[in-house]
């Protein structure tokens, strides 16, 4: 897997979370993803943004445009130096029941993308990385 | 600090969502509404989601909310407008919006909320009040 | 260390660089000449020149003849590009991998140059390049492949949105009789069509007829129930009907719970139902005598 074109986002504020959207918008319309599956990735994007302003105190998403072979794709790398996740599995398991638990939103983000995988522990931060190919 | 318009239609209040809001802008709308609400005794509330491309976790909380105040209000809540997609990412997201009503379009909306408000309080209220 | 990831390998690639590249070049042009036409020379010329530059890097690269390492990566890379261009170009699958298959004969016929005074050497020489270019070419022939089913996935998907057919039965009711296996593809596309039409039409009830459904399991069953949530999200109900008795019987076994849908057998129970719920009543009227 090659990555074609990359972009550094700061997620530092709320309007930051709102160019983040428009950012990851714009990437999937150039890569011609379906509507449907923009308002996914841009949904994925959006929830996993504001986990990484509110409960990582901030950090960075970078946004790539990644090719193998055959085809193309969008990745989004969140990560923050914030408190850490302590019970991952659990986390992904709130998301998806009523979106009120932790207010992660990582399990229901989990389903919007093709390729997801997370690192978090206490007290080193958190990564979060999601994949969807066109 | 900007804030989305809320109009007042006859007993009902009508928001229309025409901008990528951030969270606080979306939490003030939500003070706002139940503080409308309560003011003016508003029966119901209509919010057109029409324009909104994106709907994520925070939105949809922010929408079941102001449902849950506006009952306790003894007023009824209909979101019109949701477009496919974001239906569509919502169920896969599986935010759960039990409790908030739907209906395609606006017209739709109002029929809703002088149906379901003529069956409540204010409505029997109103009702009585205009013989 | 085997014979061609050696350093006087790669030597001998450098030093003989132009002329390998134009034996190269001329002998696919010979072996490919109904595909005249499709590759010009200079691109050819060009690919043929990195792929012969990715090859002494790759050989360098510390992973042996492991055409999977990190280190080959660029080279795979190089011949993926040029085999998913190769098959929507239309070769065949050899044809494609000629290209690689094609570097033998210049390759061996150099070698034989450089070593032909050892024969021990030349033969490990040639046997150990002989099975690297076997493996690339065979790694050009699966991504070859795999572009084809590509090509084939986006066709399929193009006639399943031509065969899902959204029908308006009454003002605000709409029908969509659903034919044939529902996976997750065609559930997609059916649902982002329904929910399309819900719009356009402001139809407030869609009847889902899987009469023409052979089986229900559960992933069905999600799929179908994922449809109805999203429609009602919307505003929309849904009803399911052509639940065959065999379907029912199903459902329960596997312990579907469709309590939140409305289901019926038959279609016309469901328009029945359907016409109630937007406020329509069908009345017999007087018969001609």
């Amino acid at each position: 897997m090659v990555v074609a074109r990359t972009e550094l986002l700061p997620i530092r504020s709320e309007s930051d979370v709102v160019f983040v959207r428009q950012q990851v918008r714009a990437w999937c319309v150039e890569l011609q993803f379906s509507l449907v599956d923009q308002t996914k990735m841009v949904t994925a994007a959006s929830e996993l943004a504001r986990n990484t302003l509110v409960h990582g105190k901030g950090g960075t998403v970078e946004v790539q445009i990644v090719e193998d072979a055959e085809r193309r794709g969008l990745r989004m790398l969140f990560e923050d130096q914030g408190p850490g996740i302590p019970d991952v599995d659990l986390a992904l398991k709130d998301g998806y029941t009523t979106g009120t638990g932790m207010g992660l939103g990582l399990g229901g983000s989990r389903r919007l993308v093709h390729d997801f995988s997370i690192h978090s522990q206490p007290g080193a931060g958190t990564r979060v990385s999601v994949l969807r190919w066109k | 600090m900007e804030r989305i318009p809320i109009l007042r239609m006859g007993d009902f209040l009508l928001v229309s969502i025409q901008v990528d809001m951030h969270d606080r802008l979306a939490l003030t709308l939500q003070d706002d509404l139940t503080r409308q609400i309560a003011e003016t005794g508003a029966r119901g509330v209509m919010i057109d989601i029409s324009a909104l491309e994106v709907v994520d976790s925070f939105i949809g909380r922010m929408m079941s909310h102001l449902s849950s105040m506006a009952r306790v209000l003894d007023s009824t809540t209909v979101v019109v407008g949701m477009q496919p997609a974001v239906a569509i990412t919502l169920v896969e997201l599986g935010l759960s919006f039990k409790g908030v009503h739907t209906a395609l379009t606006v017209e739709k909306g109002v029929r809703y909320l002088e149906q379901a408000s003529r069956g409540s309080a204010k409505g029997r209220a109103h009702g009585r009040r205009s013989h | 260390m085997p014979a061609t990831a050696s350093t006087e390998f790669t030597e001998t690639l450098r030093k003989n660089r132009e002329s390998l590249l134009s034996d190269w070049a001329r002998e696919i042009t010979t072996m490919l000449s109904r595909h005249k036409d499709l590759i010009r020379d200079p691109e050819l010329k060009a690919q043929c020149s990195e792929f012969i530059d990715q090859l002494m890097k790759a050989t360098q690269g510390g992973d042996g003849t492991n055409i999977q390492g990190p280190a080959w990566g660029p080279l795979r890379d190089l011949l993926g590009k040029i085999s998913a261009s190769r098959a929507v170009q239309g070769f065949s699958p050899s044809e494609t991998a000629t290209f690689v298959f094609s570097f033998k004969k210049p390759l061996f016929t150099l070698l034989r140059q450089e070593l032909g005074q050892d024969p021990e050497l030349l033969l490990r020489e040639i046997w150990s390049a002989n099975v690297l270019l076997d493996e690339l070419g065979l790694y050009t022939t699966e991504i070859y492949h795999k572009s084809r089913e590509h090509v084939i996935s986006r066709q399929q998907q193009e006639m399943l949105e031509l065969s899902t057919p959204v029908v308006k039965l009454f003002d605000r009711v709409l029908a969509l009789p659903l034919i044939g296996t529902l996976d997750s593809a065609r559930t997609q596309v059916v649902m982002e069509a329904l929910l399309k039409e819900i719009v356009v039409t402001g139809s407030e009830i869609a009847i889902l007829d899987i009469t023409g459904v052979p089986t229900v399991d559960t992933v069905v069953a999600q799929h179908l129930i994922k449809t109805v949530t999203a429609a009602r999200l919307m505003g929309a109900e849904c009803i399911i009907s052509g639940i065959r008795p065999q379907i029912a019987q199903t459902i329960v076994h596997l312990g579907i719970s469709l309590t939140d849908v409305i289901t019926k057998a038959t279609l016309a129970d469901a328009l029945e139902i359907a016409l109630d719920r937007i406020g329509y009543r069908v009345v017999e009227t007087a018969t001609k005598a």
